[in-house]
């Protein structure tokens, strides 16, 4: 169960000729996907290209009609893998993942697909994870699509190119028997567009054809001498005739421009920003009019030589725009040029920047610098510019105002007081080196909790702490190190690299297992481990027989991870135990965003209809707590914050709980393992009360009146 | 046109930022322009600040820009106010165009949350500077207009946008949108409402809290005695009052009438200076009412902590309420709660600590909503008119004996002593906390000879106190002492 239901979405795949689809970009994707007959589709769930996952989960009935098989992958190395049903048969394969992360995982299964190359339509839809909202290392997926020459597509970032991207992409992929990559960045992948549907097509050769009538070419796999002859094909065959495909159907384009001695060459994602910059210099209108000549790649690799001399050649200086680094666009062209003997100058990372997002700003820099030097008499409009407005003391003053907000974890994470209980144990044994995997446990890095010193890699929490293996001193306490990993990462790598890798190799380290039921960071996708039953999946298979499956014996779960005291004293334990070998802990609570989402709509239908119904809610004492914050520090909840004392003699804000508490239970915890203050409080509103919780209520209510009134009668009370 | 409409909206993740960009697509879709919409939520949106993007244009085939430009963005809907001031920084807010709609209230970051003290960034700071960059400002407290409406922020920030007249949509277009989502159309449609008419409507006159007026019970020569305690409030000087009449109110409630005349006494030996009795007052008050079990007790089993708890979880009449308290006493809390011989004495005996641990330590869940429960804490709140005769009083009271005496021996130096004074803020809590504080405190006066003979001595104990309620483990205060380990000597203060 993704966080979010696609149930509108769905309906949208089945839009036909004649109708307009209207939707996010990544949502177009998965309808060219049909629309293009592809037999199967794969991949590994993650911002920015969820969504294609989620949605394509929840139209089992779809795929089902047209015969598509959809999967969630293990990992990008499985998704990847996948595609080898494209190597010897006819068949439209696509796979996604977020780029580069997901990527550096594929590698292996990337490299041996097209080093043999395929036969049917292979695309791996990228979502590239770079810029502002970025998750991961700032990398190029560039890079990968060089070193195994794998076809790069970089569309014009509007619904109709996206999706004419997806069925070109294929084709293709067919015509020079390569595996080709759709790069998408983040706002493409969530731009809001519309594009003219076309029929969905059943898959040309199905599934079932390959199995009954099987197909081998040892020539397409990777083994001497084939690999040898598989380099030798890739640069005298498949690449011109990609380049011939690309420049048959025009998958580059030209847009004119009256000031012809200037150029610009753009990666296709980058047009808009381009034009944007250009209007703004009052080079270009809004509908796509520029005055500067633009070659706009939506292939960004192979470059097509022959086009690429043949817009220089007439001009004087052109602009490379490309984002990201190394330039290797830049050189690519600066080699062509030259083999050419053309003198045109190129600019490109002197004018704009060599490393980081080119944002509008970025852009509009760049391209004056570029036409302040090379066309110094061209009148150009004063492009918007806040620069004066920020150098205003009051305005340039935000920058100690504005407190940073980094993301964190939610109102009610059940993740949160596994941190706490970590915070705990380091009060009472001192600091500890712990090493951090990927996942939204990797939020503990901030404040309050401050915890993690690497990661390295999704289920690699663990593995991240293998040199730190020090046998033990006599007479000498040792510290060990912790790890964290989530049950995301354990499925996807976490098992064998991690687990594994300890048991084998003896560690003595201590690795916490967050299970949280679900690939929560990533949306909330189900897992091997999941608690829930969707359709067509196998789930329930225990964390804990897994870890013990491959030979782990010191094993604790814990099924509450809101019970910080025993967190902390099994963290203490396993930290302190004498038992040598790898010590797992596994913290298990459901996600509270999903579990939210689950539970929510349920409790208000009881309400609705009469049903006696509990629902807990925390709160402050505001008059008891003293303002000095502790449990704010171990706890970190969105909906336990501060707000001012109503009390002259307290000067500092008092703790407070808000509207969103999903009395989860944690603050009370935390002040009672920690022995913090009592000043928490949860009240338990009943729904619908029964006629017997009506009068038991109002029997104690009546008792309690005549003591608080014989106390009243007895001491002072000034307020 | 020649350009489109601009519209960016900043938002914390899990605000509904996504569902108003949504509703503007979908809003000027339906008037036939053309819309684009994009955001790059990630991880933002797990509680991370995050933009969404729109643009709008009444034109087929235009290149809209996935990205705002800054000085180029027409409208700019904040939905924290710190976020507007992020929004700001960015160069999205300018005075040649953009008309920014910001919700005034205050969602505190980690940052601000987590601080010892007051870590709140105040608000003035972004007001101004949305006054100054935006070419319209429309400000108001959208979270409060749509709590009270059952619904959610986007829905009042979208009556917000309506108002402003910036789109050229009427009203019941925006409502009809709200309408076709279908998603608590009602609640929505009143958040719209009140959004809506919380930036069109002349903000409310300015309330002024004004004191609430002393509500006073109890015996009669209990009330009597707190009486004459008010009357001796001539005897102090003017700008001490007021906190002498909080300070008097809280000894009172605290203990009784003769506690509330100690503590006279006691602020009697400061007030040879204006400032430094207001601080008197305040503090020795603070100091006197200690935070002990019994005090404890008494709040959480008062009436007005039934009231004020319904009012906090919004309960309806119709529902029933029950309440449990999150207790963890401590060996040292219960020796301290005994006459103070006998607590002593068991303290300093290891074997009666280990088995009174073992047989009373323990978290305790209290439900105050049933007798036996309330009864509990009823009882430890009878202590009450015992305290003096306890173990942490008789501690309490040689503290801030020292204490004033330490401030006495600087009474020559006003301000100086009114920051000494002013120290006791760092004594709060409870347990850990309460010992970490005093810690603090301990620390800043040790560090008084050093620095006492200075004539920026005062400076220096503000400085020390705001240094120990910058963090929790007390690193930055360690630093200010070791920094004034290495000040010349100065001149002594004449």
């Amino acid at each position: 169960m993704a966080e979010r239901s696609f149930a509108r979405e769905v309906q949208d795949l089945r839009l036909g000729a004649g109708e307009t689809f209207r939707g996010e970009g990544i949502l177009a994707v998965t309808k060219a996907l049909l629309q293009s007959g592809v037999g199967y589709v794969a991949g590994y769930q993650g911002a920015p290209i969820s969504h294609l996952m989620d949605v394509l989960a929840d139209a089992q009935d779809i795929l089902g009609e047209l015969g598509v098989h959809f999967e969630h992958s293990a990992s990008e190395a499985a998704a990847a893998a996948t595609l080898a049903a494209s190597v010897n048969y006819p068949i439209r394969g696509a796979v996604t993942w977020k780029s580069t992360a997901g990527t550096n995982v594929a590698c292996d299964a990337l490299s041996n697909l097209a080093s043999g190359g395929v036969l049917g339509g292979a695309l791996i839809v990228i979502g590239e994870d770079y810029g502002e909202g970025s998750s991961i290392m700032q990398e190029r997926t560039h890079a990968f699509a060089m070193k195994s020459q794998i076809w790069l597509m970089d569309p014009r970032p509007n619904l109709p190119s996206i999706v004419a991207a997806v069925e070109h992409g294929f084709a293709l992929s067919e015509a020079s028997n390569t595996p080709v990559m759709l790069q998408l960045r983040i706002r493409a992948c969530h731009v809001h567009g519309s594009f003219a549907a076309s029929d969905n097509r059943k898959p040309a050769f199905p599934l079932a054809q390959a199995l009954e009538n099987p197909v081998r070419d040892p020539m397409r796999i990777v083994l001497p001498p084939a690999s040898y002859l598989h380099e030798q094909e890739k640069i005298k065959t498949r690449w011109p005739n990609a380049v011939r495909y690309i420049r048959e159907h025009g998958l580059n384009e030209t847009f004119d421009g009256d000031i012809t001695e200037l150029g610009i060459i753009t990666q296709g994602g980058m047009y808009n920003g381009v034009l944007r910059a250009l209007h703004g210099l009052g080079l270009a209108t809004i509908d796509g009019t520029t005055r500067i000549p633009i070659h706009v790649l939506n292939v960004t690799y192979p470059l097509v030589d022959e086009d690429l001399a043949a817009f220089c050649a007439t001009k004087r200086a052109v602009l490379m725009v490309e984002e990201g680094q190394p330039e290797f666009l830049e050189q690519a062209l600066n080699t062509i040029l030259r083999r050419a003997d053309i003198q045109t100058r190129i600019a490109g990372k002197d004018a704009l920047p060599m490393a980081g997002e080119y944002t509008a700003q970025v852009l509009s820099d760049g391209m004056c610098a570029f036409l302040t030097k090379h066309a110094p008499d061209l009148p150009l409009a004063q492009p918007p510019d806040p620069r004066p407005l920020l150098a205003q003391p009051t305005i340039a003053a935000l920058a100690q105002a504005v407190p940073p907000r980094p993301p964190s974890f939610c109102t009610g994470c059940p993740e949160r007081p596994i941190f706490a209980a970590m915070k705990l144990v380091q009060q009472e044994l001192g600091p500890h080196h712990i090493t951090g995997d990927i996942g939204c446990h990797l939020f503990a890095l901030n404040e309050p909790f401050n915890i993690g010193s690497s990661t390295m890699g999704y289920g690699l929490g663990s593995a991240s702490a293998s040199a730190f293996q020090v046998p033990p001193q006599p007479g000498k306490t040792s510290k060990r190190a912790l790890s964290v990993m989530g049950d995301g990462g354990f499925w996807h790598n976490g098992l064998v690299n991690g687990i594994g890798n300890a048991v084998y190799n003896r560690h003595d380290s201590v690795t916490v297992i967050v299970d949280n039921h679900y690939s929560a960071a990533t949306g909330g996708q189900d897992l091997l481990s999941s608690r829930a039953e969707p359709q067509g999946r196998s789930t329930n298979h225990p964390i804990e027989d897994a870890v013990r499956g491959v030979g782990a014996t010191w094993v604790r779960r814990i099924d509450r991870t809101y019970d910080v005291a025993k967190l902390r004293d099994t963290l203490r334990e396993a930290l302190t135990t004498k038992d040598a070998g790898p010590k797992f802990v596994i913290a298990s609570s459901e996600c509270m965003l999903n579990r939210q989402r689950r539970e929510r709509p349920l409790f208000a239908a009881a309400v609705k209809k009469g049903e006696r119904m509990v629902k807990p809610r925390f709160g402050v004492d505001e008059d008891v707590c003293t303002g000095d914050h502790a449990c704010i520090r171990l706890s970190g909840c969105p909906s336990l914050s501060t707000k001012p004392s109503n009390d002259p003699l307290k000067p500092d804000p008092v703790a407070a709980i808000d509207q969103s508490c999903v009395g989860c239970g944690n603050c009370g915890e935390v002040a009672e393992a920690a022995v913090l203050c009592p000043s928490f409080y949860r009240a338990d509103i009943i729904h619908n009360p029964t006629w017997w919780d009506r009068t038991l209520a109002a029997l104690r209510a009546r008792a309690i009146t005549w003591l608080q009134a014989r106390r009243s009668a007895r001491v002072l009370a000034v307020s | 046109m020649s350009r489109p409409l601009c519209i960016a909206i900043t938002a914390m993740g899990g605000q509904g930022g996504g569902v108003l960009a949504d509703w503007i697509v979908d809003l000027a879709e339906h008037a036939g322009w053309t819309a684009q919409s994009t955001s790059v939520p990630g991880v933002a949106q797990r509680t991370g600040a995050t933009i969404y993007y729109v643009e709008i244009i009444n034109q087929p085939g235009a290149i809209l820009a996935l990205m705002p430009v800054p000085g180029d963005v027409d409208i700019v809907i904040a939905a924290e106010l710190m976020e507007a001031g992020r929004a700001i920084q960015r160069g999205l807010v300018t005075p040649n165009r953009t008309t920014l709609i910001a919700s005034t209230h205050r969602a505190l970051s980690m940052a601000e949350k987590i601080k010892p003290g007051d870590g709140t960034a105040p608000s003035p700071p972004i007001l101004e500077a949305a006054a100054l960059a935006a070419h319209r400002l429309l400000a108001a407290d959208m979270q409060e207009a749509a709590e009270r409406a059952g619904s959610v922020i986007s829905a009042a920030l979208f009556g917000a946008l309506a108002a402003s007249a910036a789109l050229p949509f009427p009203r019941e277009a925006f409502e009809q949108t709200i309408r076709r989502a279908g998603l608590g159309v009602e609640p929505s449609l009143r958040a719209f409402a009140a959004g809506h008419d919380s930036v069109t409507a002349p903000p409310p006159a300015p309330v002024t809290p004004a004191t609430p007026p002393q509500h006073i019970a109890g015996p009669d020569a209990e009330q009597r005695a707190y009486a004459s305690a008010l009357a001796r409030l001539t005897d102090f000087p003017e700008p001490a009052r007021e906190m002498l009449t909080h300070g008097l109110r809280r000894t009172a409630d605290y203990q009784d009438a003769a506690y509330a005349h100690e503590y006279l006494d006691r602020v009697a030996g400061f007030t040879s200076d204006p400032t430094l009795a207001t601080e008197a007052a305040r503090w020795i008050a603070v100091a006197m009412a200690y935070d002990d079990p019994i005090r404890v007790a008494d709040l959480k089993t008062r009436p007005t902590r039934t009231t004020r708890l319904h009012t906090e979880i919004a309960a309806t009449p119709a529902q029933v309420i029950e309440t449990t308290e999150f207790m963890h006493p401590r060996v040292d809390e219960l020796l301290a709660t005994l006459p103070a011989k006998l607590g002593a004495r068991l303290e300093r005996s290891p074997l009666a600590r280990r088995l009174l641990k073992t047989a009373f330590e323990r978290p305790r869940r209290v439900r105050t909503n049933t007798l036996w429960g309330f009864l509990q804490l009823w009882l430890v709140a009878r202590l009450r008119p015992r305290r003096r005769t306890l173990l942490r009083h008789a501690r309490e009271m040689a503290h801030i004996e020292a204490w004033l005496a330490t401030v006495r021996a600087h009474a020559t130096n006003p301000a100086l002593a009114a920051e000494l004074l002013a120290c006791r803020r760092l004594v709060k809590g409870y347990s850990d906390t309460h010992s970490r504080g005093t810690a603090k405190f301990d620390q800043v006066l040790t560090a008084l000879p050093l620095i006492a003979h200075r004539k920026d001595a005062a400076a220096w104990i503000r400085r020390l106190r705001e240094a120990a309620l910058a963090d929790e483990h007390g690193t930055i205060l360690a630093g200010a002492i070791a920094t004034i380990r290495t000040l010349d000597p100065e001149p002594a203060h004449a």
